[in-house]
């Protein structure tokens, strides 16, 4: 167990020291930063006094240490386009995203779970038939193509929603929030609905398959002959089974809904981080593609170790087999 | 003179190859199947037009002289106010006919998709092969890298080498350049797939007597893996691929759509679909619509057709 652990951790951290690396190069050798950051009427002793400065005149092995030193205690320079500090530009966008991204996340867990659940026990219902075929659609259609369609429907045709932007929003200290006002709440719905839709049918079927599988076993049987009501068989015995691969899946989606954030956050014109990657990258801002690069590894990579680990945790065989095998 | 069965005396073949093709069971199963006839013939047609498009097309979007300002958003089928002229589905805000810049716009969608889809089979091939056939340290350090591109999806990779490329590449060149760059974003965003497959497939064929009898006569590693190893492992590739075509096209559609794929000079579907989402609350439907239709049949039909594949070439869901 805790070779396990040890290793999956050292491994996590060869991936972020990996990524960091790729960040660095691009801050080293995509584009000069004395360039970047001098204008046009220098001299050369201006290019070297800055030079020493940012420490360029340093081996690459020392330049490297000192950006990742840099970057644990959240340091990632300044922005080309903006001229100020990236960190203070993610902080600032960093609610906007995560707002979004948590009532995404809520909606695709609950409407895919009640909605898996619902498919699986009416089966051969039409309304169910309905359902499947429906998710087969969402899935295939891509993400900024059912953003624009909700934003033709409700926004241009039906004018009940706003097509872009987050609405008025409340300051609580460094955290901005759109839960507390009517335009931020109207704001949230499009865009979280596009932005959970695909999740939303993963988890659906998922959990209607895992349910069909569950609901075959002997023991539903035997709990509905001893004449349980079907909720408490349904929901107490069966759904309670199926959650294992569920919350595998749930996990591994989080990292996902940050990253297609980018996407949905672009069709609304939401002001979160992903837009401002997305400008990073057309504006080739590298400090701020840099930092964005480097926050989402952490992220992901986390995700995948908190994953394995409760799985490890969760899952009784795993750690039978390990302890057989030593 | 040796006692060696003479190779020569396979027994006659009284059927030409396209008769037994035609016979086989893969040809049996297509025809059993409405889904995979009319995904194929979607692709078809969508491919042909796409290639033939100067020829369709009836103006060329992309000449300045055989535009018209006052052409500018006339609505489908009806006669512009100004000139008279009609347009099967309408123009956009310059006069382009739209059913013009949508056959150009899939040329560069399916350009793209084709090459980013052959540069990432290609690399994983090489990559997988190299991997299964050598083990030890060279498979380690490719398919660790594999594992680590896993962790993030495919678009935000590519997202980042499109990024990464359009710093290195000088300003000049950028929008000259921007295709290839897309092509080799989405591409290396792909090969994991590819060299997972062909790795795993190498390691089981690696044992089997015809290796062992090929590197007994003395061939060399490289003429094994491409002469002998790689014809058995193509199955699964190229289901991989098809499907992985379909991946590519709404990959790039949706950084073109973002704004960093194909630049407005070369515009493909999803940069028409970012031009048309311009125009959705004046009422132009028709400049969004008719390139995002495109682009979903295009995309669907090829899925189809992959996932139609996968279950043809495997044999256990038979």
């Amino acid at each position: 167990m805790l070779a396990y652990l040890i290793r999956r951790v050292a491994q996590s951290g060869l991936v972020l020291l990996i990524v960091g690396m790729v960040a660095f190069g691009m801050f080293r050798f995509v584009g000069d930063p004395i360039d970047n950051m001098l204008g046009q009427e220098r001299t050369q002793e201006d290019i070297d006094r800055l030079r020493g400065q940012l420490g360029l005149d340093q081996p690459f092995a020392v330049q490297y240490f000192r950006f990742l030193e840099n970057a644990v205690q959240g340091n990632f320079g300044v922005s080309y386009r903006q001229g100020r500090p990236v960190s203070d530009i993610l902080l600032e966008r960093a609610p906007a995203t995560l707002e979004l991204a948590a009532v995404s996340g809520f909606l695709a867990i609950a409407m895919g779970i009640a909605l898996g659940v619902f498919t699986a026990i009416r089966r051969n219902g039409f309304t169910a038939n309905f359902i499947m075929s429906a998710s087969l659609i969402g899935v295939s259609l891509p993400t900024f193509l059912i953003g624009i369609l909700l934003i033709y429907i409700f926004s241009v045709e039906l004018g009940w929603l706003p097509s872009f932007g987050r609405g008025e929003t409340v300051r609580i200290g460094n955290w901005t929030t759109g839960f507390l006002t009517e335009t931020g709440l109207k704001a949230l719905v499009l865009p979280s609905i596009t932005l959970g839709l695909y999740q939303m049918t993963l988890i659906m079927r998922l959990v209607r398959s895992e349910m069909l599988e569950v609901l075959r076993q002997d023991y539903i049987r035997f709990a509905r002959a001893r004449g349980l009501r079907d909720r408490v068989v349904n929901f107490r015995h069966a759904l309670k089974n199926t959650m294992m691969p569920v919350i595998t899946v749930i996990g591994l989606q989080l990292g996902s809904i940050i990253a297609f954030a980018i996407i949905t956050e672009t069709v609304f014109q939401w002001p979160g981080v992903g837009l401002l990657f997305i400008n990073a990258i057309q504006f080739v801002d590298i400090p701020v593609m840099a930092a964005y690069l480097m926050l989402i590894s952490v992220m992901f990579v986390g995700i995948n170790l908190i994953v394995d680990v409760l799985y490890f945790l969760i899952d009784p065989r795993l750690r039978a087999d390990r302890a057989g095998a030593h | 003179m040796t006692d060696t069965p003479n190779l020569e005396k396979t027994p006659v073949r009284d059927k030409s190859r396209f008769a037994v093709a035609m016979e086989s069971d893969f040809v049996y199963a297509f025809k059993r199947s409405p889904v995979a006839i009319v995904s194929t013939v979607v692709v078809l047609i969508l491919v042909l037009s796409a290639v033939f498009a100067p020829l369709i097309a009836p103006t060329n979007p992309f000449d300045p002289a055989s535009l018209n300002l006052m052409n500018g958003f006339t609505a489908p089928m009806e006669p512009n106010a100004f000139t008279g002229d009609t347009f099967l589905l309408g123009t956009d805000d310059q006069g382009r006919d739209v059913f013009s810049t949508i056959l150009y716009g899939m040329r560069i969608s399916l350009f793209v998709g084709v090459a980013a889809v052959l540069f990432a089979m290609v690399l994983g091939i090489t990559l997988g092969l190299i991997s299964g056939y050598f083990g030890g340290w060279t498979e380690t350090i490719i398919m660790r890298t594999a594992d680590v591109q896993l962790t993030f999806p495919s678009i935000l990779v590519a997202m980042l080498i499109f990024g990464i490329a359009k710093g290195v590449t000088p300003v000049e060149y950028r929008d000259q350049m921007a295709i290839w760059v897309l092509i080799l974003a989405i591409g290396l965003s792909d090969w994991v797939q590819f060299a997972r497959v062909v790795r795993s497939a190498t390691l089981v064929e690696k044992s089997k007597d015809y290796v062992a009898a090929a590197r007994l006569i003395g061939r060399k590693p490289g003429a094994i893996m491409l002469r002998h190893i790689l014809p058995n492992v193509l199955s699964p590739v190229l289901v991989i691929a098809t499907i992985s075509l379909a991946l590519a096209i709404i990959a790039e559609a949706t950084l073109s759509f973002l704004g960093v794929g194909a630049p407005p000079t070369q515009p493909s579907l999803g940069t028409l679909i970012r031009i048309g989402q311009g125009f959705l609350f004046s009422g132009e439907w028709w400049i969004l619509l008719f390139p995002a239709v495109t682009l979903l049949a295009l995309a669907l039909s090829v899925n189809l057709l992959g996932d139609w594949l996968r279950d043809a070439l495997n044999p256990r869901l038979r």
